[in-house]
């Protein structure tokens, strides 16, 4: 085999890498260059591009190689695949780290690989490449490295020391999917790599006896994600999976990946069109369980089906099948009650908080605060707007649904 | 009309300036035109006044970010919020007033601005012969973004001199950040990685999901002609639908010969004959099934100690911190149970511990979970291992702690407290010591507490003369 330039490497091993969801960084501890080596992060993440897909780039995504001897029917990289296979050396994800940072391009490195040989020797060699960055380099920016779920401890425990975020992809929101289209994989095994580095982080968050305090682990936390539509897992079933994850494990995020049909697919999944607006409500309700109050349960149960309303957002649906909890009255309803007015978001439920300490909130304030009204409107009342029979309407949802479309004639 | 010149950079800080010495004589803002600097017939600002200026931290950090908006009004606004705040404390922190909220829109503008110049002013190497690297950029930003800018290239980049120009002046870097006036467009040169990085942005993107209204929302167009990489955005989307019908038109593909070989190898069946000892057990209970505890469980928590133990001690079910460690006893619990069984002279090494249940089971609760009580059939199914355990362990006596046990023991679900302290037969046939489960313990109240710990203890010490005869 000829040998490849850095560019075809970079061009397969980023192919090979362009599945996986997740791409933020932040939340990591403040760092910059003033005293040394390159670089900086800490607060809000900054993506340096988007693609037309429309998902940013903010760090440099890539696979350390995309050979792997495991045979998970979804993944591009699988074992049975006639995918062209490239591996960089270590240096090289070094050089194109540090390159791509200093021209302002990306905030860090987030490096996955198919296993080659075994997990551990994988695991070993990610980790030297962020030794490399660290501790040669004096690199502060971020770096994200996916864990092999089957890696020792020791290997975990060391890339905690150098990576801003540790994740372990659980790839299917049931076991049964797992077992079936993942063969070498074990979700039990998952859930215990998540556990580990749970523990891990916990434990570097406690002083010594002396006093002194342990090197942080993975400060920015852990994350997942899961493949959505691969499989027949409802909604319902995704959220309580992501509930269960949340709480058990102490996730910064479940990133939710719809499906996509990949080159040289498997026969064992359909070549579909990735459902995206099911991802999209899908994070919507994702959000609404970690900043909303709102249970996985009560979500998942507002259609029968088990599967979120395409057409309107989960929030609105929730308000649209527990009417009567409507209105509410902007004046006195507590902060839980006010994150649950469709149209309301975060943001301006504390502005309205902080606006109704001066004086009673009008229609304007609240068009003025970024509360979308239009949804806002069927479900509160102020002291110039009473709603009357629109909160109990039978049409109501048909106002924010779209138009249906005709099918196309044959 | 009094006039107020400002100066190129350090803006702010001289509006500040001014601001507080018009403000001390609470000169009205009609009277006064900030920045222009072509008014003939202006009047000198007045020396400072009598009056006392306050601004809050709050309204500082405001006018700091509002000062970088394009908005020639901005210092007309900035200073009658300025004047407001003498009487009127209150009206920035209302959103609902719509100075605060036109301020707080512009800055808001300015902060995007700001965010974005952070992520799109793409360096250039630029030759050099010292021993730093040398980089070179320009930006076309939408506010006067330059100075509040520029810090943090200088925290990100300390290793490295470079340069970024714009149309407002250039910041240049050395060591130490300093500003220019503008200058023409520099002429940077060609760099490599910019190219390595156009093949990683026409790689990473994924043809069969387009979403170009989310991309230009947060990559906008008026952005895009000083990025190396947009260029390729058109060719990439007029690609993609025949990318995506290739990929289908292909569909499955056959498998390459060493791929079986490679599975063969490193996918071994699992042995499913009847264990003869506990460690086989223990990896066939790891991929347990039986009941549905297992999906949102984390692991099979097995029990551990001496496998020719005499005693055998059975819980409920592994707790939080039991499922994340994936050992029986190590929470709060079992913390209890251990201090206890060291008053009663009993060697955890010399027991065998274990649960009648081996899943944790859990309702998730925002960050927390909370424990829930296995029901009959969990604690049915999950006895076929509670067998096993017991045939291999063969202990001499069992001790069952709490209803859950009690029941997985011995068949029988009546009410524990008649029946606690009482030595009663295991479904097998063999005696089993029947007491309170230590989580018991730790939930009831001080003093009822105190009693129950005294029975639990009296229970274990029971056990421990029953092992010693």
């Amino acid at each position: 085999m000829a040998q490849r330039t850095l560019q075809q490497k970079l061009a397969i091993l980023s192919d090979a890498a362009k599945y996986d969801a997740s791409c933020a960084s932040s939340g990591t501890t403040r760092r910059d260059s003033r005293d040394g080596g390159l670089g900086s992060s800490g607060g809000m993440g900054i993506c340096h591009a988007y693609t037309p897909d429309g998902r940013c780039i903010s760090l440099l995504k890539i696979l350390m190689t995309n050979f792997c001897i495991y045979d998970c029917a979804y993944c591009i990289n699988r074992v049975s695949s006639n995918v062209e296979r490239a591996r960089f050396t270590p240096e090289e994800v070094v050089t194109l780290t540090l390159e791509f940072y200093r021209r302002n391009m990306i905030e860090g490195l987030f490096l996955s690989s198919g296993i080659i040989r075994s997990p551990d020797e994988t695991m070993s060699q990610m980790v030297r490449i962020a030794r490399t960055l660290r501790v040669e380099h004096g690199f502060k920016g971020y770096i994200h490295l996916k864990t092999i779920p089957d890696a020792s401890p020791a290997l975990v425990a060391e890339a905690g020391l150098y990576a801003d975020r540790l994740s372990v992809n659980i790839e299917l929101p049931q076991d049964a999917s797992i077992r079936e289209l993942a063969p070498e994989k074990r979700p039990e095994t998952i859930r215990a790599a998540m556990a580990d580095v749970r523990l891990s982080r916990e434990a570097a968050k406690e002083k010594t006896h002396t006093g002194k305090r342990p090197p942080r682990f993975a400060p920015a936390g852990q994350s997942t994600q899961m493949i959505v539509g691969a499989d027949a897992a409802t909604d319902r079933d995704i959220l309580a999976t992501s509930a269960n994850l949340y709480s058990g494990y102490d996730l910064k995020r479940v990133y939710y990946s719809a499906f996509s049909p990949i080159p040289d697919a498997s026969a064992a999944l359909p070549l579909i069109k990735p459902p995206l607006m099911r991802e999209h409500r899908l994070y919507q309700a994702d959000w609404l369980m970690r900043f909303y109050g709102f249970d996985a349960e009560e979500i998942g149960a507002a259609h029968p089906s088990g599967f979120l309303d395409l057409a309107i957002d989960p929030k609105l649906a929730w308000a649209l099948s527990n009417r009567a909890q409507f209105p509410v009255d902007v004046a006195t309803a507590t902060k839980e009650m006010l994150l649950r007015v469709p149209g309301f978001g975060t943001k301006t439920v504390t502005r309205i908080l902080a606006a109704r300490r001066n004086g009673p909130v009008r229609y304007g304030d609240l068009l003025r605060m970024g509360a979308i009204m239009s949804k806002a409107r069927a479900f509160v009342t102020l002291p110039d707007w009473h709603p009357g029979a629109l909160t109990d309407s039978d049409r109501l949802r048909a106002r924010f649904a779209p138009k249906a479309e005709q099918l196309q004639l044959l | 009309m009094i006039g107020v010149d400002l100066p190129h950079f350090g803006r702010f800080e001289a509006w500040r300036d001014t601001a507080r010495q018009l403000a001390s004589s609470r000169v009205a803002p009609d009277q006064v035109i900030w920045g222009d600097t072509g008014l003939f017939g202006a009047d000198p600002v007045p020396p400072p006044g009598l009056h006392p200026v306050v601004a809050t931290r709050d309204f500082l950090n405001l006018a700091g970010t509002v000062a970088s908006h394009s908005d020639p009004e901005r210092w007309a606004l900035l200073y009658a919020a300025l004047i407001r705040l003498q009487d009127d404390r209150g009206f920035i922190a209302n959103p609902a007033d719509p100075l605060t909220d036109r301020l707080g829109r512009m800055a808001k503008s300015v902060r995007r601005d700001i965010h974005k110049m952070h992520a799109f002013v793409r360096f250039n190497e630029m030759p050099g012969d010292g021993p730093r690297r040398r980089f070179g950029a320009w930006f076309e930003p939408e506010h006067p973004i330059l100075e509040a800018a520029s810090p943090f290239f200088a925290k990100r980049f300390a290793d490295m001199d470079w340069l970024i120009a714009t149309p407002e002046g250039t910041a240049r870097f050395d060591g130490s950040l300093r500003f220019e006036p503008p200058a023409p467009r520099p002429n940077l040169p060609p760099d490599a990685s910019h190219e390595l990085w156009q093949t990683y942005f026409a790689n990473i993107f994924n043809p069969a999901r387009i979403k170009t209204n989310a991309m230009r929302s947060e990559m906008p167009v008026k952005y895009w002609k000083n990025l190396p990489e947009t260029g390729l955005i058109a060719q990439m989307l007029a690609d993609a639908p025949r990318r995506v019908q290739a990929m289908r038109d292909a569909g499955a593909s056959t498998a390459p010969g060493f791929a079986a070989k490679v599975t063969a190898r490193i996918r071994q069946a699992p042995d499913e004959a009847p264990p003869q000892d506990l460690d086989t057990a223990a990896g066939q209970a790891s991929r347990c099934t039986r009941c549905d505890l297992c999906h949102a469980a984390t692991q099979t928590v097995w029990g551990k100690g001496d496998p020719a133990a005499p005693l055998m001690i059975v819980g409920e079910a592994p707790g939080d911190q039991e499922d994340l460690q994936g050992r029986p006893f190590v929470g709060p619990a079992g913390q209890l149970l251990h201090r206890v069984m060291d008053q009663a002279g009993l060697d955890p090494a010399r027991v065998w511990m274990t649960n009648a249940v081996k899943h944790f089971k859990f309702t998730p609760r925002g960050k927390r979970r909370i424990h829930q009580t296995p029901n009959a059939t969990e604690v049915k199914q999950c006895r076929w291992w509670l067998d096993l355990e017991r045939r291999l362990v063969q202990p001499k006596l069992t001790l069952a702690m709490g209803a859950t046990a009690a029941f997985a023991l011995t068949g029988d679900n009546r009410p524990l407290t008649p029946r606690r302290g009482m030595v009663e037969t295991t479904l097998d046939g063999g005696p089993v010591l029947l007491t309170w489960h230590p989580s018991l313990i730790l939930r009831l109240d001080p003093t009822r507490a105190e009693e129950a710990r005294h029975q639990f203890a009296a229970d274990l010490t029971q056990a421990a003369k029953m092992m010693a005869a």
